[in-house]
């Protein structure tokens, strides 16, 4: 039987093998692993690429001290990143479920309408809920809309949920029995998380500082935005990367209030308003960043 | 030679399209083909998730050749024209016709059009015809601007009896290859017109969806399941090969309310509940998966594995809901949105129980208004929000709130369809109205009208339900008040009732309008009045009076009549005036029913020998009063010149 860190290294080995590169998981706290720059950036423009890696991903709300066999804090997705989609992209994706041991002509397996929505990043897909032996497994996306951008080119994004796969793999009925690796439960690992996050989130999490933070982080992401030129001649240089961290930051102090009960009805839409606006002006100004400036063509 | 007739295969292939489109586009697609206006025998279509079939029978070869008639120049233009004309139709100018054109006379050709092979014109119009499949939602794939679609289109069998129908969309070539079941079947297969659903069929798919859906009731047979057409409907097209089976859950979730138990398996996986012999849930369900068995118990333990882990979500969160009970709730739905523009629900609330009080609610009503949304805020409706007023009426009934208002908190969303019962008391109807009517209200008053198919808030359903709970609750209650003097909301609501009792109720359309031109603001006598219109009607004097009236409501508009003042029997001329103005004395406050066969012949009378614009204008007057009177008796239950009469 697969441990969990063995499934991981045997979907990462599948799609390297299918020319992808292999990331490690971003290092800011993301609600979900299409919120990587090497996503939502990278999905922007004509350039092709062909990314997966294990993203943990927060989700204050979800947090249940542990106590929950099936919902976590933090999560782990596999994402994968095929852009151009192949023409034969359900098939490899199935080829990755038997390459983790799922023989398909004994599962069932459905592919049922779920399409992908994150108001937050001006994003949207259509794609489907992947269901083995009536479980969710997978997100299957093909992203139309990005930033508030048509897509020139449509990325297949599979997202994998690592816990789910893992305990149907090894049978286990609460994901804090998963084998970690020989002589590990994921318990053992990640229980601690699960238990201070939730406390933390729920009850501890003093909402003047995450506000003024928020405030912190958006006016920096603000600042950096407006200091964008698009007619810059060395318009590269200009620090994006560093600005979507700061909207990164901004979503998630903004899930945390919300778990915690701080944001009041009228704020909310307004706040979500505010972080979809930055994200959005960074999607835009990266995809314009990927163009060469006039002069610089002319070179 | 005789025509050639031949049969004609398409099959779109496609990555898995959402079950519930499939059999719009399937008649969408049938409609496409037929305008084309090729000549066929027959038509079939049929659909998998991953595949729309048009199979045609009886195609002409070739289409029929046509003759075009071609006109040149006038018959009086120059020699050198003419010739011009002859040699351009490839034609000796002695071989050109004179024709007469209401302009005069000209030359002109019968040219002689072969018809065209079948074949071409298809090769030239399937890719439109596919592309012109109408979806509610579509994507692109290949890339921006790129065609669009449902779901990637990724191969296409077109076949004309033994040749391939050439074209392409976004790429794939259309040919003679299929592709079979994704994992039991192989991924390319040669098909032809004849072997077709047989080569499908030994790669596994099943391609008609009446043999899936026979397959799995087959399989159903011995099982206690609960029908459920939709859900049935749903798993036919969502495989291509199903085969149900079995499973069973712990007897101890049965503590739960079969409410969450059947939606948990409904809703989020698709599965049939199972009866006991007494009727009462049973600890099974019965899956449809898409391969033909589970011999070794994979699918089937991998489903109850599943089920587990849901109804534990459930058993929890409704263990987590009891700590905290409905009514000190209230205050924690400021934090649940209603409408940016119309604020909490808490706001909404208080709204509702002051409406539902104005509506005649006594104070379980009220109450019931007070708690029927904290349901929001507790983690089972978080986790199924389509349980949401069901989960808030079962807490309520557990932590001890009387019959009345547990009940109207679990009924008021209903009626959720045209279909579905009305809340089942008074309570909960009028707490149902007075929430669907605080929607209503609060949407149209910041502009959130529904146009044509947006209705994000579905407000047509709200306003529907609030026409069906007043008339089958038969509630007495004025509903124009309600409407806050907004002409919109007016209105859409005359558009809804018009629907019910048109559409749903089944009353004539001018028996409708009739009807309501006599108001509709009171629904419970809109209804009597329509019975009453609609039993009339089966009298034979019934339709030559309403002529009748229409034509003295015509008369009465014309001569501009304001309807001042009262008759003057001096001025009342014996004969056939004086038999109506007696008759209509006679049957004034008289129920319609019984004044219809009495007063027919006599308005017919004084159509026939009285001149209403009698030279005397006081005459004259006079007689308008008389139709006035007359027509104002009837005119409380309808406008009976709305009614479409034969004569």
């Amino acid at each position: 039987m697969l441990t969990f860190q063995e499934i991981i290294f045997k979907l990462k080995q599948y799609w390297a093998e299918r020319g992808c590169v292999i990331q490690e998981p971003y290092d800011v706290e993301v609600g979900a692993g299409t919120m990587c720059p090497e996503t939502f950036l990278r999905v922007l423009g004509p350039q092709p690429y062909r990314v997966a890696y294990v993203q943990p991903s927060r989700r204050p709300a979800d947090g249940r001290y542990g106590d929950n066999p099936n919902r976590l804090y933090k999560h782990s997705q596999l994402q994968v990143i095929l852009k151009p989609s192949p023409e034969d992209v359900i098939e490899q994706y199935l080829g990755s479920l038997e390459a983790i041991g799922i023989d398909l002509q004994k599962h069932d397996i459905k592919f049922e309408e779920d399409n992908w929505e994150a108001p937050t990043l001006g994003a949207w897909g259509i794609g489907w809920q992947v269901m083995l032996d009536g479980l969710e497994i997978t997100q299957f996306t093909y992203f139309q809309q990005c930033g508030g951008i048509d897509l020139d080119v449509v990325p297949a994004e599979l997202t994998y949920g690592l816990e789910r796969l893992s305990a149907f793999l090894q049978v286990k009925d609460s994901v804090y029995e998963i084998d970690w690796t020989a002589g590990f439960t994921y318990r053992d690992v990640r229980y601690l998380d699960e238990l201070q996050y939730s406390v933390y989130n729920f009850e501890m999490a003093d909402i003047a500082t995450l506000w003024k933070l928020f405030d912190l982080h958006e006016g920096e992401a603000a600042r950096l935005l407006k200091a964008y030129d698009p007619k810059a001649l060395e318009k590269r240089r200009f620090p994006l990367l560093p600005t979507y961290d700061q909207v990164l930051k901004c979503s998630n102090i903004f899930n945390t209030l919300d778990a915690r009960g701080a944001i009041s009805v009228t704020e909310r839409v307004g706040v979500i308003q505010r972080v979809r606006k930055l994200a959005v002006g960074v999607a835009q100004a990266w995809a314009d960043q990927q163009i060469p400036a006039t002069a610089e063509v002319a070179e | 030679m005789s025509p050639v007739f031949l049969p004609f295969l398409l099959e779109i292939g496609c990555e898995e399209i959402p079950d519930w489109m499939v059999p719009t586009a399937l008649e969408n697609l049938r409609l496409l083909f037929e305008k084309l206006g090729i000549a066929h025998e027959s038509v079939t279509l049929d659909a998998t998730p991953r595949r729309l079939v048009l199979r045609a029978e009886g195609l002409p070869e070739r289409q029929p050749d046509s003759e075009e008639r071609v006109l040149g120049p006038a018959k009086s233009a120059p020699p050198k024209a003419v010739a011009g004309f002859a040699r351009k139709q490839g034609v000796a100018p002695e071989s050109l016709g004179i024709e007469s054109t209401p302009k005069g006379e000209y030359y002109s050709f019968v040219r002689q059009v072969p018809g065209r092979a079948t074949r071409d014109i298809l090769a030239e119009a399937l890719a439109g015809v596919i592309l012109g499949i109408y979806f509610p939602k579509t994507m692109y794939w290949t890339a921006k601007n790129g065609p669009r679609f449902i779901r990637p289109i990724r191969w296409i069998v077109a076949l004309l009896g033994e040749e391939i129908v050439p074209f392409e969309i976004a790429g794939v070539r259309s040919g003679a290859l299929s592709s079979g079941h994704r994992r039991l079947g192989a991924r390319e297969i040669v098909v032809s017109i004849a072997d077709y659903e047989r080569r499908l069929r030994d790669h596994y798919v099943i391609l008609s969806a009446a043999a899936r859906r026979d397959k799995i009731l087959s399989e159903l047979k011995n099982v206690a399941v609960k029908p459920d057409a939709a859900l049935l409907n749903t798993l036919v097209y969502i495989t291509e090969y199903p085969t149900a089976i079995t499973g069973s859950f712990d007897a101890e979730f049965l503590e739960l309310p079969e409410e969450v138990l059947v939606t948990v398996m409904r809703h989020h996986q698709k599965y049939f509940s199972v009866a006991d012999a007494g009727g009462r849930l049973a600890p099974q369900f019965v899956a449809v998966m898409n391969i033909p068995s589970d011999p070794e118990g994979f699918v089937r333990r991998g489903n109850e594995r599943v089920l587990r882990a849901r109804f534990n979500d459930a058993r929890f969160f409704w263990n987590t809901d009891q700590k905290k009970k409905l009514a000190d709730r209230v205050a924690d739905l400021a934090h649940v949105t209603f409408q940016a523009k119309l604020g909490s629900y808490l706001e909404k609330t208080r709204r509702m129980m002051k409406l539902v009080a104005e509506l005649g609610g006594d104070a379980a009503a009220v109450r019931a208004a007070e708690l029927s949304k904290c349901d929001l805020t507790t983690e089972l409706v978080k986790e199924f929000t389509e349980l949401q007023g069901v989960v808030g009426g079962l807490y309520a009934h557990v932590q001890g709130e009387p019959e009345p208002v547990w009940q109207a908190i679990y009924d008021h969303y209903k009626p959720e369809s045209m279909e579905d019962a009305i809340p089942r008391h008074r309570t909960g109807q009028l707490v149902g109205l007075a929430d669907k009517l605080d929607t209503l209200r609060g949407c149209f008053g910041v502009g959130l009208i529904p146009t044509g198919s947006r209705d994000p808030f579905a407000l047509r359903r709200a306003a529907q339900g609030v026409v069906k709970i007043l008339v089958e609750g038969n509630l007495e209650i004025p509903l124009l008040p309600l409407l806050e003097g907004n002409a919109e909301l007016q209105a859409f609501f005359e558009d809804r009732i018009r629907f019910y009792f048109k559409d749903i109720r089944g009353f004539a359309y001018d028996e409708v309008n009739a009807a309501m031109a006599a108001g509709w603001s009171n629904l419970v006598d809109l209804e009597a009045r329509l019975t009453r219109i609609q039993n009339l009607r089966h009298s034979a004097d019934f339709e030559p009076l309403a002529a009748s009236f229409k034509r003295i409501k015509n008369i009465l508009q014309q001569a501009q009549f304001t309807g001042e003042g009262a008759i003057e029997e001096s001025l009342v001329e014996a004969g056939p005036e004086k038999d109506l103005y007696e008759e209509s004395r006679r049957i004034a406050g008289q129920p319609i029913e019984s004044a219809v066969v009495r007063l027919r012949p006599k308005v017919d009378l004084f159509f026939d020998k009285v001149l209403v614009n009698a030279p005397d204008a006081r005459v004259r007057r006079n007689r308008l009063t008389l139709l006035n009177t007359l027509l104002r008796e009837f005119s409380t239950i309808a406008d009976f010149s709305e009614i479409v009469t034969n004569s």
